[in-house]
């Protein structure tokens, strides 16, 4: 068990025949992940990799029976492919393009109200279920089977975080990178909600950083319907208001999306919170041990 | 991207806002040619990215010609400091002048992204002239807000809410209502982030004027709007944080004293935070780019160094589908092309890192190593402090 993707999801890339989409098929196949097709509108009928190439979403899922997809394509077009690929009805797209204008997803959000798909992303190293399947570009050899949930808003950060898991035997479930945008189709509550129903994830890490108020929303959630151990770690504690730090979502605006109210809110509602990015898994440990 | 206060009342008369009669000037002649031609009284504005002008001398009502020159004379070339600049301030460039306006009410009117809704939020208060998060602070009951669908836009129905709410009746309130569904149409169409008018004011004579317009344009729609683009000051920002730009580096500078160069944005507020949490002050917030190739380490590097304030240096790279080794021997390389005159930690991890860590123990370069990241955050404070307790030795 883990959450979202497993040995049945099927997946295909979207912009396969580009520099990353490329690259990181490569990776994903390497790693185990059936990749099914890709698509590279005037390239269908080609293939790559062993993989076949279609010119639509829709002629990929009809011919290939894919149910998740990644996205590769550059930004002006990232918004009409994740809509491609809701309207294809795949279950899951996960879209790793970072630089969407924010306007392009509050449209994007707006189609898929109420439609079955999960989006995760933009702007994200996508999803992994330890040794079975990655979607996305989170580094495989540092992910270990194991028990622990872990989503964040950041790429590489999260990765330390998964390292110190690996090392400390911990292991991972299922690790989900939510992205650094202001508007990501997959929030923290959807991810901490899947994980409270595996029955394999125990422990939890839930990695925020400044911006927004995705943080406190989750502090409220877990307080009201999370039992399992949660640490969380919030970037940013020395980050200048109003400067954009790297993420289009990472900037202190009007006072508000502070690392210490995030850190706050989530010890008020009983989440073990690290100060110190090196004692993520450490913290967690202990916790999961006591 | 932040527009100026002229540039973004140009942007909102293209989508049919009335604004201010006013022009923007550069020469202390200009001004005075601006104000003869307005006649009467004029306001002379200075043109920074910054609020609170009022404050430091940088908005001034003149009465005649003479008076606005006089003013002009004054703002051309001053460094202006507000409580939004910082000590240094910034130098004036251009003043806009404008015709004065008898001034009976002012109200506040502003666009953003509520991201807990996914909707962008029109907020409106009675209480206009000052920071709306002021307001929300001290009576947040007297801030309207209604949210927009995207799928069918700003409807009339929200606008009249807001009017009423106002206590705005007849021509006045049709007149919000015209002005909110402009505002909403400069915000979609120009890809805003953020979309004020503030104060927004209600004239002697009944009239709605915009007094003031901040506008903050999303840099990720920038490449459809390459005319806006083109107002883009650079005076404005930090030559440091522009070059880094333009190497695909991002780079801010702080306060402190130990530069930091890492691989992500997360992991480098990540690497700032247990600095402080060591001890020290990060000098910097720098993200090299998820490869960290040698090019942009070395780039890095120089950026870094050229902050006299930095007296040591921590570099933190994952080393994920990039590997270790090969980034050590970035590391190296660039290290060797730039002249290292601090102590610098190097924290490697990920894939290949046993590799990385002999390439980089192998150097003869004043390179330290760590494995752990808060052992590379003590490791890089103590290596500052040491240097400072060398200055303070001779």
């Amino acid at each position: 068990m883990a959450i979202w993707i497993d040995k049945t999801t099927r997946v295909i890339t979207q912009g396969i025949t580009g520099q990353h989409g490329l690259f990181h098929t490569q990776q994903c196949l390497a790693y185990g992940t059936k990749i099914v097709g890709g698509v590279t509108p005037g390239k269908g009928g080609g293939s790559v990799e062993g993989v076949p190439i279609f010119d639509t979403v829709a002629a990929a899922v009809r011919a290939t029976h894919a149910t998740a997809s990644m996205i590769f394509v550059p930004p002006p077009f990232a918004a009409d492919a994740i809509l491609e690929g809701v309207d294809a009805g795949l279950a899951l797209v996960v879209c790793i393009t970072e630089g969407i204008p924010v306007n392009d997803m509050l449209k994007v959000r707006r189609a898929m109200a109420g439609c079955a798909t999960r989006l995760i992303g933009p702007n994200c190293p996508g999803i992994l279920t330890a040794d079975v399947c990655k979607i996305g570009i989170i580094p495989g050899m540092i992910c270990k089977k194991g028990r622990v949930g872990v989503v964040s808003r950041s790429g590489t950060l999260t990765y330390e975080a998964i390292d110190q898991l690996t090392r400390l035997g911990l292991g991972q479930t299922t690790c989900v990178g939510i992205g650094g945008d202001p508007l990501p189709g997959t929030n923290f509550i959807d991810c901490l909600s899947a994980f409270e129903a595996d029955a394999d994830t125990k422990g939890m890490v839930m990695i925020g950083e400044i911006g927004g108020t995705a943080e406190e929303e989750a502090a409220d959630f877990i307080a009201a319907h999370v039992s399992k151990p949660v640490v969380a770690y919030i970037a940013g504690v020395t980050a200048p208001a109003g400067k954009r730090m790297g993420h289009a979502g990472a900037i202190i605006a009007a006072g508000k999306g502070r690392a210490n109210e995030k850190m706050a809110a989530l010890r008020a509602a009983r989440v073990t919170v690290t100060d110190s990015p090196a004692a993520i898994g450490k913290t967690l440990a202990d916790l999961m041990a006591a | 991207m932040k527009l100026h206060e002229y540039q973004a009342k140009a942007l909102l008369k293209r989508f049919g806002v009335r604004v201010p009669d006013g022009e923007v000037a550069d020469s202390v002649a200009a001004v005075r040619k601006i104000a003869t031609t307005l006649g009467g009284t004029v306001v002379v504005k200075a043109q920074i990215h910054a609020g609170g002008r009022g404050k430091g001398g940088g908005i001034k009502v003149a009465k005649t010609p003479d008076e606005a020159s006089a003013a002009a004379e004054q703002m051309l070339g001053m460094r202006l400091v507000t409580p939004q600049t910082g000590p240094q301030g910034r130098r004036v460039k251009k003043v806009l002048v404008e015709r004065g306006s008898a001034i009976a009410r002012e109200l506040y009117l502003g666009l953003v992204l509520d991201r807990a809704t996914g909707r962008v939020t029109i907020m409106t208060s009675s209480e206009g002239g000052v920071e709306i998060e002021e307001v929300a602070a001290r009576s947040p009951e007297k801030i309207l807000k209604v949210a927009v669908d995207p799928a069918v836009g700003f409807q009339g129905y929200q606008g009249r809410q807001l009017a009423f709410g106002l206590g705005l009746l007849g021509n006045q309130q049709k007149a919000f209502v015209r002005m909110v569904s402009a505002l909403y149409d400069t915000y979609m169409n120009a890809d805003c982030s953020l979309a004020e008018i503030n104060p927004l004011v209600v004239t002697a004579d009944g009239e709605l004027l915009p007094l003031d317009g901040k506008i903050t344009l999303d840099d990720n729609a920038l490449y459809r709007h390459k005319d806006l683009e083109e107002w883009r000051d650079l005076d404005e920002e930090d030559p440091a944080e522009l070059e880094a730009t333009a190497q695909g580096l991002s780079y801010i500078p702080l306060d402190g004293t130990i530069g930091c160069m890492v691989n992500g944005a997360g992991l480098a507020m990540a690497t700032m935070d247990i600095i402080k949490l060591c001890g020290g002050e990060p000098a910097n917030f720098l993200d090299v780019g998820g490869s960290a190739s040698r090019e942009a380490v070395a780039k890095a590097f120089d950026i870094i160094l050229r902050d006299a304030k930095v007296e040591a240096i921590l570099v933190n790279i994952f080393g994920g589908i990039m590997k270790c080794d090969v980034i050590a021997e970035g590391i190296l390389a660039a290290a060797a092309e730039v002249q290292l005159r601090v102590p610098v930690v190097v924290r490697l991890q990920g894939t290949h890192v046993d590799r990385g860590r002999a390439i980089l123990a192998g150097s003869a370069l004043r390179i330290d190593t760590a494995e752990r990241l808060d052992e590379a955050a003590e490791k890089v404070v103590r290596a500052c402090q040491g240097s400072q307790s060398g200055i303070r030795g001779h």
